[in-house]
């Protein structure tokens, strides 16, 4: 057993309301530059929906994640590596910047120096690639946003397979949800394993999965590689840039942007343990449902004495092993199991998890619209079809997914017989396998959802491996690369470099 | 010192030297420069048969010059006879000469047609595509010019020039150029300026071909050092 860490995230799709304060605040710091205006490190899509890129989902078309071969091994679904070097002149699973959107501009400036008119100056749009004008807009970042255009279109979803969804698209059945996406920091990274460079790496005290600005080459096959598209290729710099999991605010404890700013309280971050020797054998399961139960198995209880000693023993500082006893994360995936995986069957264990929606009903139901199962909502009936959360989140497997709904039910109808009936209601916890502590923590952490229960993140203690505090007093900080440059230990007329950080050395391994 | 020595055997090591120099320089002071820059994502049409057409190509012609001009007579002379050789390198270094002419003129057309990437397109990303395609123009019609006389003498001159060039006799090596046909000295002299351009284009991701790739684990973990 190889026990490491890993701040990890939790969704709770039920509360999102689909503002995109998460991807606004998230561009303001990350992405407001050109080449990367396209990119969205975090964006909110309206589901069903084809998505941001076009069609992220399908791998049919776009090969991302891993497969399983026949002897049981796994390789990213791009290919092994020779045929990843072979198509390293042209990437033939490659998305242009349409299937993104083409990023522009509006003429604004003509609203103020158009002449005097018999109508109404406009600003027209401009491409913010060539400068061109754009006569015709006709795909953003959240084109679908609110069912926007067809639902010939949008029903070409993947989540929809094995559905018949054509009712779907009737005015009386229509049904939407909101998915707010970032990089997953995945356990079994596919990025990192189709980069050529060796550039992509995952940091073993928070998990986080980042990019080496100065190692990448631009061969672009980690874009090809991630089946959530969440890399990004920088156009203007000819680099691939993702989501860092705002580690500059991780390492000082703070949560990242997109929590921090999100109305809804719907984001939890906490640290999760892992035995890191089982990620290769978990990713390899035989059975694409097996994967979500499989990686639970990998996260380990950090209450039990046996789990805290061997941590310890791998380097594990005793603040993170508190703050994995209290993990929002923890509790929201292991313990009440509401927290699921976004697609386990692309292979990658995902680290960011999803509680799933539950739809509007409860008044639909007492109206006597749609069934009861006792005193909670018939699930069945909800209006998001369990087969399409099911195929979202748990590779098409409902049992899942069905507890993590009747369990919130189950929630709501105790702490109503509660605080309404005043007469508390466990039959309806006993149905669902949870006990009145736990419901009662669930209300805590879903319903009252305080700041310092939905984000328990530990310092990353740099000050320890700060050798010299004195000499990196102006130090480099925060650059891209040029401003404070220089790769090598020593710079090439052979003195050691004064403008250089090494506060912190790393130490890489294969595996 | 006559133009020819200048030109042939001291401009060598000049090329050379700002090559490795230039390169070094950039790679330690601004890596994050050090890239492929391909704009595949910008505009995929026609970039799968046109960036290999050229990359297979000029990879082979590289591969051909490297070991047609540095194996040493007495070496080959077991394996091949020189006119035989001259012929050899001919039919496969014009058949990839030819993919890459066609490779690279699409590409050429690309960057300078297409609205996004011209847009996104540096000087530099211009100037070393037309430079490439004059150097090869030039090596395919050096092919017209060797079919005049099939005794492979011309080719090793050229040879030997490459053979003292390495082994430091810049005067035997300007020596032996002397008489070979203009077209060949022509694209000598433009292959040295591709070393000197070299690292101050995109063409440094040549060597960064990531080739130990195939021997690396799939995972790859950065762990923290305690100090």
């Amino acid at each position: 057993m190889k026990i490491r860490s890993q701040v990890g995230m939790v969704l709770n799709l039920d509360k999102c309301i689909g503002c995109h304060t998460c991807s606004i605040t998230c561009k303001n710091v990350w992405t407001s530059r050109e080449g990367m205006e396209y990119a969205w490190f975090n964006n909110v899509e309206t589901k069903p929906g084809i998505g941001y890129p076009k069609e992220w989902e399908n791998q049919d078309k776009w090969k991302g994640g891993w497969q399983r071969n026949a002897d049981g091994s796994i390789q990213p679904r791009i290919g092994g590596k020779f045929r990843i070097l072979a198509n390293i002149f042209s990437n033939p699973d490659l998305p242009e910047i349409d299937d993104y959107y083409e990023p522009f501009d509006y003429d604004y400036q003509n609203l103020h120096t158009a002449p005097l008119g018999e109508h109404q100056p406009t600003a027209r749009p401009r491409s913010a690639i060539s400068g061109k004008r754009m006569e015709k807009i006709e795909w953003g970042p959240n084109w679908e946003e609110i069912l926007g255009s067809e639902f010939e279109k949008r029903s070409k979803d993947k989540n929809f397979d094995n559905i018949q969804k054509d009712i779907y698209g009737q005015y009386e059945n229509t049904f939407m949800m909101y998915l707010p996406r970032l990089c997953e920091h995945c356990l079994n990274p596919a990025c990192v394993a189709s980069c050529p460079s060796g550039a992509i790496y995952k940091r073993e005290e928070d998990g986080i999965v980042l990019i080496d600005q100065e190692k990448c080459r631009g061969w672009r096959m980690c874009i090809s590689g991630c089946p959530y598209k969440k890399i990004y290729f920088n156009w203007k710099t000819g680099k691939s840039e993702k989501c860092i999991f705002c580690y500059p605010r991780i390492e000082s404890g703070m949560p990242t942007v997109c929590s921090e700013t999100c109305v809804g309280r719907i984001r939890y971050l906490g640290v999760l343990l892992y035995d890191a020797d089982k990620i290769e054998e978990v990713a390899a399961s035989g059975s694409e449902q097996d994967l979500y139960e499989n990686q639970l198995k990998i996260f380990l209880d950090p209450n039990d004495p046996k789990i805290i000693e061997q941590a310890r023993k791998d380097g594990i500082s005793d603040d993170v092993i508190n703050a994995a006893q209290l993990s929002p994360v923890y509790k929201l995936a292991c313990d009440w199991k509401l927290a699921l995986p976004l697609h386990p069957e692309y292979r990658t264990l995902p680290m960011v998890w999803y509680v799933p929606s539950l739809s509007p009903i409860q008044h639909a139901a007492e109206e006597g619209h749609i069934g009861m199962d006792g005193v909670i909502p018939d699930v069945d009936s909800l209006r998001i079809p369990v087969k399409y959360l099911a195929n979202m989140l748990t590779a098409g497997d409902e049992r899942p997914v069905l507890l993590a709904l009747k369990r919130l039910l189950a929630m709501r109808a105790y702490k109503r017989s509660q605080h309404v009936e005043k007469q508390e209601d466990l039959e309806v916890l006993e149905k669902v396998g949870l006990s009145q502590q736990q419901a009662e923590d669930m209300y805590r952490y879903l319903a009252i959802a305080n700041y310092e229960d939905r984000y328990v993140i530990p310092t990353a203690h740099r000050e320890e491996a700060i050798l010299d505090s004195y000499g990196e007093r102006s130090g480099c900080g925060f650059s891209f690369g040029d401003g404070c440059g220089g790769n090598s230990e020593t710079n090439m007329f052979g003195g050691k470099k004064s403008n250089q950080r090494d506060i912190i050395k790393t130490v890489q391994i294969w595996e | 010192m006559s133009t020819n020595t200048l030109l042939f055997g001291v401009y060598p090591y000049i090329a050379f030297a700002i090559c490795f120099i230039g390169s070094w320089a950039r790679f330690d002071l601004a890596q994050y420069t050090w890239k492929a820059d391909s704009s595949q994502m910008l505009r995929k049409k026609n970039m799968r048969l046109a960036s290999n057409l050229f990359h297979i190509g000029v990879l082979f012609i590289l591969a051909g010059h490297f070991v047609g001009l540095l194996v040493p007579e007495s070496i080959y002379h077991h394996v091949i006879s020189t006119p035989n050789k001259q012929l050899l390198a001919m039919v496969s270094g014009g058949f990839f000469g030819v993919l890459c002419f066609i490779g690279l003129t699409m590409l050429i057309h690309r960057r300078l047609t297409d609205d996004r990437v011209r847009a996104n397109s540096s000087k530099s990303d211009i100037m070393i595509l037309i430079v490439l395609w004059i150097q090869l123009t030039l090596g395919l019609i050096s092919i017209v010019v060797s079919a005049g006389h099939m005794d492979g003498a011309e080719m090793v001159m050229l040879a030997n020039w490459a053979q003292s060039i390495v082994t430091l006799s810049p005067i035997d090596a300007a020596t032996s150029i002397e008489s070979v046909n203009i077209v060949y000295k022509l694209h000598v002299f433009l292959g040295m300026t591709l070393f000197v351009l070299f690292p101050f284009t995109r063409l440094v991701h040549i060597v960064s071909a990531p080739i130990w790739y195939l021997g690396r684990g799939y995972q790859l973990v950065r762990q923290k050092q305690q100090a």
